[in-house]
């Protein structure tokens, strides 16, 4: 793979549908936008506007797409290949969900480095526990043992173990606590600073992407309707109506003002 | 008249390998025609609260409590008969995933019908008319089709306006609702909160509101009690929930990120183990009369 070293991720023209003839539904319609390598990019819109289904386009997860999606300065085709998986990673929405329920943390992130051909496993998993804040006892435990925040540390530790270099998070604590959320945005925060990662990250809240994302897309009903960066975000000076709403709804719940 | 609902030192616990497990100690509070929120983490036995009320705590799970009194009488001595009576006519109860809670396999208006006429004695025709009503009430556009319509082929939103037309057809005196919006789109969140704000206070009702999520709470409440680890920390009047006292609703607070103001790290919150030990705050208020 030749690489790139000024963007991350860009995406030209990106259709995605499913199903065909009369039963066709264009999910994702004419995407386009870029991260920079390092950058962090935030996905914003409700459920069904197609947000994770860019992401799933991206990582081979949506068979049907037409466009130009290149990854590290490399053109990707319909397959990937395991360079692919090298550089890019995803952490999903729900730890109840992602974690194989009879598979022990340590087996999780064995596995990760057996597939991709990493020597030292036992060295790189006490490692990387350490990284994202569990301690060893946790090694041999199964998810069921866990607490949320904790399985969402083991998906975020199996996602890095074979360090990539860009990471793609689908509404990474929306299934958490407040209190979580604050301590795994607080982790991907610095595991961002400390391994010079690119994010691509999908949330329905705009305050979540606020402080994680510097540049953000809105999308609706499978359309980009307006890029905005974080300063025009927090200066509310949304052109689109519907950003516009998505603004009121948000901040009006934080100022308890029905 | 005084309080609509009075609960005194209600506790849940199961029984684990490991002892007792006590999801919720000693808790009391009280209920007028008001809006009163429930918050805290999972974990901190809000929804077992709500579940309590209703009695709907399953075995092995044991419910104790010295009264819960719905309009003076005591819960904990009706039959489970006259219990079913209290379910949807006199308590009714919205959960969180409208998915979950409406029959998949029966069409929408028979299961409105269904509730309204376990409750009241009505014909089928009257029945229909009432559901119609209720229906447009929650403000959906075309009431004969959503009617006809199964649960699938609604929307998250339009599922959760379909459960408050159920659980408000039987009017009932307390609706309590478990984390009813969480599942929505944050501007779907707003619309079906202000058709359920209006509704029951048009109604003069009792409202319990269960959520995780603190500023839906301060919105939407005008009292709320804060819980963590099964006791109730601290209660606050809706609108001075930012003049909380207590660390844990300051923590709680602090962790949430905000638009309007960045910040680097994120505050994250420092458990204390007393917390989980002080006793309850007592959240009765007396009311000599109707407010």
């Amino acid at each position: 793979m030749s690489r790139d070293n000024k963007t991350g991720i860009e995406l030209a023209q990106v259709n995605v549908w499913f199903g065909e003839g009369e039963e066709r539904v264009d999910a994702v319609i004419d995407a386009t936008f870029s991260v920079p390598h390092g950058g962090s990019f935030g996905l914003v819109g409700e459920s069904g506007s197609g947000k994770s289904t860019i992401l799933r386009a991206i990582t081979g997860l949506a068979p049907t797409w037409s466009g130009n999606i290149s990854v590290l300065g490399s053109m990707l085709g319909k397959e990937r290949d395991k360079g692919f998986y090298h550089d890019v990673q995803m952490v999903f929405q729900d730890p109840y969900a992602s974690l194989h329920p009879r598979q022990t943390v340590d087996h999780v992130l064995s596995e990760a480095l057996y597939l991709h051909g990493f020597k030292n496993p036992d060295k790189r998993i006490v490692q990387i526990l350490d990284d994202v804040g569990l301690e060893q006892s946790f090694r041999f435990r199964w998810p069921h043992q866990l607490s949320g925040g904790q399985r969402q540390r083991v998906a975020i530790a199996r996602a890095l173990i074979i360090e990539p270099s860009i990471l793609l998070l689908d509404e990474p604590t929306s299934a958490l606590d407040v209190s979580v959320q604050a301590e795994i945005l607080n982790l991907l925060t610095r595991l961002r600073k400390e391994r010079g990662l690119t994010y691509l990250m999908v949330s329905h809240d705009l305050a979540v992407v606020s402080h994680m994302c510097s540049e953000m897309a809105v999308m609706n009903q499978g359309e980009i309707v307006e890029m905005l960066d974080v300063e025009q975000l927090r200066g509310l000076k949304a052109k689109h109506p519907y950003t516009k709403e998505l603004l009121d709804a948000s901040v009006q719940k934080r100022r308890g003002k029905p | 008249m005084n309080n609509l609902l009075e609960v005194q030192n209600l506790t849940v616990k199961f029984p684990t390998r490991n002892g007792m497990f006590e999801a919720v100690r000693k808790i009391s509070f009280s209920l007028g025609r008001e809006r009163l929120g429930i918050v805290g983490e999972s974990g901190s036995g809000k929804s077992m609260t709500g579940r309590a009320i209703l009695r709907l705590i399953r075995r092995p799970g044991i419910l104790e409590a010295d009264h819960i009194k719905l309009e003076g009488e005591d819960l904990l001595q009706f039959s489970e008969k006259a219990m079913r009576q209290v379910r949807g006519h006199k308590i009714s109860m919205i959960m969180q995933d409208p998915k979950f809670s409406l029959n998949p396999v029966m069409r929408i208006g028979e299961q409105i019908c269904e509730a309204y006429r376990l409750h009241a004695k009505a014909s089928k025709k009257e029945a229909k008319k009432k559901t119609l009503d209720m229906l447009e009430k929650v403000l959906i556009r075309d009431p004969e089709r959503v009617y006809r319509a199964y649960p699938h082929e609604m929307s998250g939103g339009m599922g959760q306006r379909i459960m408050i037309a159920m659980m408000l057809i039987p009017d009932p005196k307390i609706l309590i609702a478990d984390e009813p919006t969480s599942a929505l789109d944050v501007t779907v969140q707003k619309e079906v909160l202000e058709i359920m704000d209006d509704l029951v206070r048009e109604r003069g009702m009792g409202l319990i509101f269960i959520s995780h999520d603190l500023n839906v709470v301060s919105a939407f409440c005008d009292r709320v009690l804060i819980m963590y680890a099964g006791r109730v920390v601290e209660i606050c009047q809706a609108d001075r929930l930012h003049e909380a006292k207590h660390p844990y609703t300051i923590g709680l607070l602090n962790s949430i990120p905000q638009l309007e103001h960045p910040v680097e790290h994120l505050q994250v919150l420092q458990r204390d183990d007393a917390w989980s030990r002080e006793p309850s705050v007592n959240g009765v208020v007396k009311r000599e009369q109707a407010s």
